[in-house]
């Protein structure tokens, strides 16, 4: 749910109105995070938890330290650890934090049909606004990262936030200000970009060649990048992708499948009204209600 | 720590053995990549498994758990063939060139003096030739063959790469690659900074192994100054505090020890505790001994201590043996022995060797009380919480009160860190339901107890009916209340004895230990904590962030002991002559009056380098020792010994396999394995989602790392038919762990004299309470010896076999 207005917004889901620019002031940020000097102790983790107030299931072992072991809709930020055997047969972990990518151009806001559900600001952080939701999954389609996930609960779609609610009162990302480490930084892109540039020199320095930096322009760059040992390799990084686009569906969709689909909708109501003015309304019957409040009833119970 | 987790930042090359820093201190941790970053440092981690700490060093060795000795041996040897130390600092602060006596030797695994029926030395030949005056003999020129250095090259010459390859299972280029490496640092102005923790000390030959480091630390001239040193990296915020205020049945406050029963009277006692210097001009700062001692005295006895009475030396508890450990303990309640038991922050059921022997000991209690702010293991040791914690409650007569107790953000105190801050913390929040101070708990026995002895009477109650007990409200002493008696106040007005004028008034709070006095007329309830709180207030209350050099050494934040001294020997920071081996990082320095700089020097401040006053002043030769004299229990020189469950023979002496002076009760002895039976050497460790047996009852930390589990090497796992989460059975001659299988490349089996060994790791974090998954606790399996000096028990290295299973039986 976004604390910010409307005149922050530079792009909304499933509308053809132009967004004010009243924030064209405003800086880009990013998140930056240098897998080289991150130990994987999950404060990142742990801080999202808190500050997002997320509590998933206490689960089980699963053959790896990732825990939870996947993104949830009460998942935001999840460590992923990689072991891998290098060139002269030397073991690295890889350690990658995992999580909303804030993509320049957005995968998940493109393809969602819920006007207002999903925002991209001025600083460039794509929000999710749990009230537009219609929890019909598309975003997790458009997502080229695998990020989205729509709770069974209350079939909202769910993911980071980039904190928008601290950066907009001038705080960092509450991962940011727990990572014991300084591997997760957080500012402008522009000196984001920069400081990792530094960070490339040093690693190149101690031997990793191939050290860049992950801002994959195939999404038009994104507000989350990783410094990375191996920019040339980012899928030993646990399934980083090598060139990430937004799927030809969503484009598809935004092109020739919506109309249609929306002249599907179309019809739909129509037949809709025309079954009540032939047939009459549906009724609802004493079942129908139960069932209904048992759901609901389940819904408020995991939800508390 | 030497030094300090800030100071970290100044090293050239870290080294993190014997622990894993950025696993178990991710927050200080922050220094070491601070010291990659701007200080251009490497990083090299020498550890069983690839850790958390190896996923970001520019090196890493593997090694078989328990062979550090044999490993940092053979690079002593490295260094001194390849003559990689720092000459001058060697021949100036260490004891290299002093003379050994011509009794003291060492042949097949053992040094002179052994009893074989005691398991223990007479160290009587351990230390060094005197000259008539008492001192101790020196060949500066190093020529003499019993000089230190002779004597160590000699000792280490066993150690050859391809020996300690044999042993340890590391391969010989890695090792070699870590002596290269480490050797960089021997010149002056090059720092490598040792950071270790339990990985060391939990060892049958713990202490050993951290001595070893210590002497290459001397050796490439790395202690006493800017990024680098021995740094012990404490596991709990206030462990450090623990050993300062001497909560060991062998110690007293500031490190004094307590009498043994050889030692009757008050003289007796003192005469062991003299420490006259053995080289002309030293300090030998234990000297001042007895003003520690009698101040101490009388802060706990107040009036009731004075020189009549030997300031009441004989309600001391006097030692019959040289230590009442936890090992010690449990077997004393298993024997019946121990039948009651007051159970203060500790959870033994979880933390001690051999679980089945402590819940055995616990069931033969007559009552224990437990003191936590957590439901413990141990409080509910009794109950049945099925295979990880079956119990029969009705056969157990075991009474058992459970007295729940704040935490420490619900109190005001002080912690003090690995760095010997003593920082002083408020209260954040009110205790939860009728949860009270450990404070208001003690203070109630102790009164009730008073009571009783004055009612009914009973045998030897002066040193408990004489106790001072001066607090505002005697149910629960303030904190400050107890700080200020920890640092001490004069009893009356205190006059220079050259001018007469008085320099101190009755009952004011002392500056510095310097001040205390040997005639009753100061009182301090732990002397190295002397200046924490003063007249000027609570200097562990201080926050001033200025760091003059940015060298990590802000001396207005917080208080550290001894002195408000950072960085520890830091008169070894500077040359000869009084200049900075590393001039672009100057601790102190002399100006030719003085000695001046960031820190508080480790040294008379106006003692002239031409004095030729060693650094290292609490030692009796003023020097930073190669050769450790009697203080060892095992050989002043370290010696590599085999963990008493190992699956190698000791190729070094065959016949002396394990440390000859480790103390093993007999029914333990029964209960080690071999390794025909337990062919894997296992390990214990913390992960970095949990602190120790208490974040698994913290909700989030629970779902970070939810379930027990053990790590095994993929060629392991393929041999036994066990796939990647896999239920496992892990046994040692001890008991079972049924728990998941991690199968990870990051463990891999090392040669070991020509034999492929397979270790497995065991987390420790599981129990039966709390919010994780029950766990059956990795104690389970360790056995019950400890180091020989200290006791720590051995949970780094020890046997196990392991098969694949169907989980728990329920």
């Amino acid at each position: 749910m976004s604390d910010l207005q409307a005149q922050d917004f530079i792009r909304i889901s499933a509308t053809t109105l132009t967004p004010p620019t009243a924030r064209n002031h405003e800086q880009e940020v990013a998140k930056l995070i240098d897998v080289s000097r991150c130990i994987g102790c999950k404060a990142c983790q742990s801080a999202c938890m808190e500050w997002n107030n997320l509590r998933p299931e206490v689960g089980h072992f699963e053959g790896s330290y990732d825990n939870p072991m996947d993104l949830e809709p009460s998942v935001w930020t999840l460590m992923r650890f990689a072991e891998w055997e290098n060139e002269k047969g030397d073991l690295e972990w890889l350690i990658r934090k995992d999580g909303c990518m804030h993509c320049e151009d957005p995968g998940c806001l493109k393809a969602c049909p819920a006007p207002g559900a999903i925002v991209q600001y001025a600083n460039g952080i794509v929000d999710f606004i749990s009230e537009n939701c219609i929890g019909c999954g598309y975003c997790e389609k458009g997502c080229p990262f695998n990020i989205p996930r729509v709770s069974k609960v209350d079939h909202k779609s769910y993911k980071c936030t980039l904190c928008s609610d601290r950066v907009t009162v001038g705080l960092e990302p509450a991962c940011v200000k727990a990572c014991p480490t300084g591997a997760i930084m957080f500012g402008s892109k522009a000196d984001m970009t920069e400081w990792a540039g530094e960070r490339v020199d040093e690693l190149k320095s101690r031997g990793f060649e191939n050290a860049g930096l992950y801002d994959p322009p195939g999404v038009g760059g994104t507000h989350v990048m990783y410094v990375l040992q191996h920019a040339d390799k980012p899928a030993i990084y646990a399934g980083l992708p090598e060139d990430p686009h937004i799927s030809e569906f969503v484009g598809f969709w935004k092109g020739l499948i919506k109309p249609v689909a929306l002249a599907g909708m179309a019809f739909t109501a129509a037949a809709a009204f025309l079954h009540w003015i032939t047939v009459g309304p549906n009724t609802v019957d004493a079942e129908d209600d139960h069932h209904a409040e048992e759901l609901i009833r389940s819904a408020k119970e995991k939800s508390a | 720590m030497t030094n300090t987790w800030q100071d970290i930042k100044n090293a050239n090359v870290v080294i993190v053995m014997g622990g894993n820093a950025a696993e178990a201190h991710p927050c200080g941790f922050k220094w070491v990549i601070e010291a990659k970053i701007e200080n251009g440092a490497k990083l090299v981690v020498v550890d069983p498994r690839f850790t958390r700490t190896a996923s970001v060093a520019d090196l890493y060795a593997p090694i078989r758990p328990g062979t550090d000795i044999a490993f940092l041996s053979g690079l002593i040897r490295y260094l001194l063939e390849k003559d990689k130390i720092q000459h001058d600092y060697v021949r100036a602060f260490t004891n290299a060139g002093l003379i050994a006596k011509e009794e003291f030797g060492f042949q097949d695994g053992l040094f002179t003096g052994y009893n074989e029926e005691t398991h223990s030395y007479d160290k009587s030949s351990w230390d060094y030739e005197l000259d008539d005056q008492g001192f101790a003999k020196v060949d500066d020129t190093w020529q003499h063959p019993r000089c230190v250095i002779n004597l160590l090259r000699k000792h280490v010459d066993r150690y050859t790469p391809e020996m300690v390859s044999r042993i340890t299972g590391t391969p010989q280029d890695k090792f070699l690659q870590v002596c290269e490496l480490l050797a960089t640092t021997s010149e002056p102005d090059k720092a490598l900074t040792s950071l270790f923790a339990l990985g060391w000390t939990q060892h049958s030959i713990g202490a050993q192994n951290i001595r070893t480091m210590a002497m290459v630390q001397l050796l490439l001239g790395n202690i006493g100054v800017a990024g680098g040193g021995m740094n012990a990296l404490r596991g709990h915020s206030n462990i450090q505090g623990l050993t300062d205020i001497g909560l060991l049945s062998n110690q007293m406050p500031g490190y004094m020890t307590l009498p043994s029963d050889k030692e009757a009277t008050f003289n007796d006692y003192m005469k062991t505790r003299q420490f006259t210097p053995l080289r002309p001009g030293q300090i030998s700062y234990w000297q001042n001994y007895r003003k520690f001692f009698v101040s101490f005295q009388k802060s706990i006895y107040g009036k009731a201590a004075s020189a009549e009475n030997n300031w009441a030396y004989d309600w001391l508890p006097k030692l019959d043996l040289p230590m009442y450990d936890i090992i010690r303990a449990f077997e004393m309640m298993n024997k019946g022995e121990i039948n009651g038991y007051i159970c203060q922050g500790f959870n033994p059921l979880q933390a001690f060797p051999d679980r089945g022997k402590i819940r055995r000991g616990l069931r033969k209690l007559k009552f224990l009380v437990t003191m936590d702010p957590l439901d413990t293991e141990t409080s509910r040791f009794w109950e049945d919480f099925g295979p990880q914690n079956p119990s029969d409650a009705a056969a157990i007569q075991t009474e058992v009160f459970q007295l729940p107790t704040n935490c420490f953000a619900e109190e005001n105190g002080s912690l003090v860190n690995s760095a010997r801050w003593l920082q002083w913390h408020w209260k954040a929040a009110e205790p939860p339901g009728q949860a009270r101070s450990d404070i208001w708990i003690m203070a109630g026995i102790f009164r009730r107890l008073k009571e009783l002895y004055q009612k009914e009477g009973g045998a030897f109650s002066d040193a408990l009916m004489n106790l001072s007990w001066n607090y505002a409200d005697p149910a629960s002493p303030d904190p400050e209340e107890l700080a200020k008696e920890m640092n001490g106040r004069t009893l009356a007005d205190i006059t220079d004895p050259t001018t007469g004028a008085a320099t101190l008034k009755a009952g004011q709070l002392l500056d510095s230990f310097a001040q205390l006095k040997d005639d009753g007329t100061t009182v301090s309830g732990c002397w190295i904590f002397t200046g924490c709180f003063t007249e000027k207030g609570n200097q562990m209350a201080r926050r001033e962030t200025t760091d003059p050099r940015d060298q990590g050494i802000a001396p207005g934040w917080a208080w550290a002991w001894p002195a408000n001294r950072r960085i520890l020997y830091n008169r070894a920071s500077a040359d000869l002559a009084g200049k900075a081996w590393n001039p672009k990082k100057p601790i102190i320095e002399w100006n030719g009056e003085r000695w001046v700089g960031i820190d508080v020097p480790d040294m008379p401040p106006t003692a002239a380098p031409s004095a030729g006053v060693g650094p290292f002043i609490m030692n009796a030769e003023g020097l930073g020792r190669l050769f450790a004299r009697a203080t060892m229990a095992e050989g002043p020189f370290p010696e590599h010994y085999e963990p008493l469950e190992s699956p190698a023979e000791n190729v070094l002496h065959p016949k002396v396999r394990s440390n000859p002076a480790a103390r093993v009760f007999a029914d333990d002895r029964e209960s080690f394995g071999a390794a025909s039976d337990f062919p894997y050497v296992a390990t214990t460790y913390r992960l970095t989602e949990h602190f120790h047996y208490w974040t698994k009852h913290a909700l989030i930390n629970a779902i970070l790392q939810p379930e027990e589990f053990v790590e095994i090497g993929e060629e392991l796992a393929k041999e036994k038919g066990i796939a990647q989460a896999d239920w496992v059975k892990v046994s040692s001659k001890r008991g079972d762990v049924v728990c998941k299988a991690y199968v990870t490349k990051r463990i891999k089996p090392l040669m070991v004299d020509g034999k492929p060994t397979h270790v497995i790791g065991c987390p420790i974090h599981w129990g039966f309470t709390g919010q994780a998954r029950k766990g059956y606790g990795a104690n389970t399996l360790t056995p019950s010896v400890g180091d020989a000096n200290t006791q720590t028990p051995e949970f780094k290295a020890f046997l196990v076999n392991v098969a694949k299973s169907n989980g728990p039986e329920v």
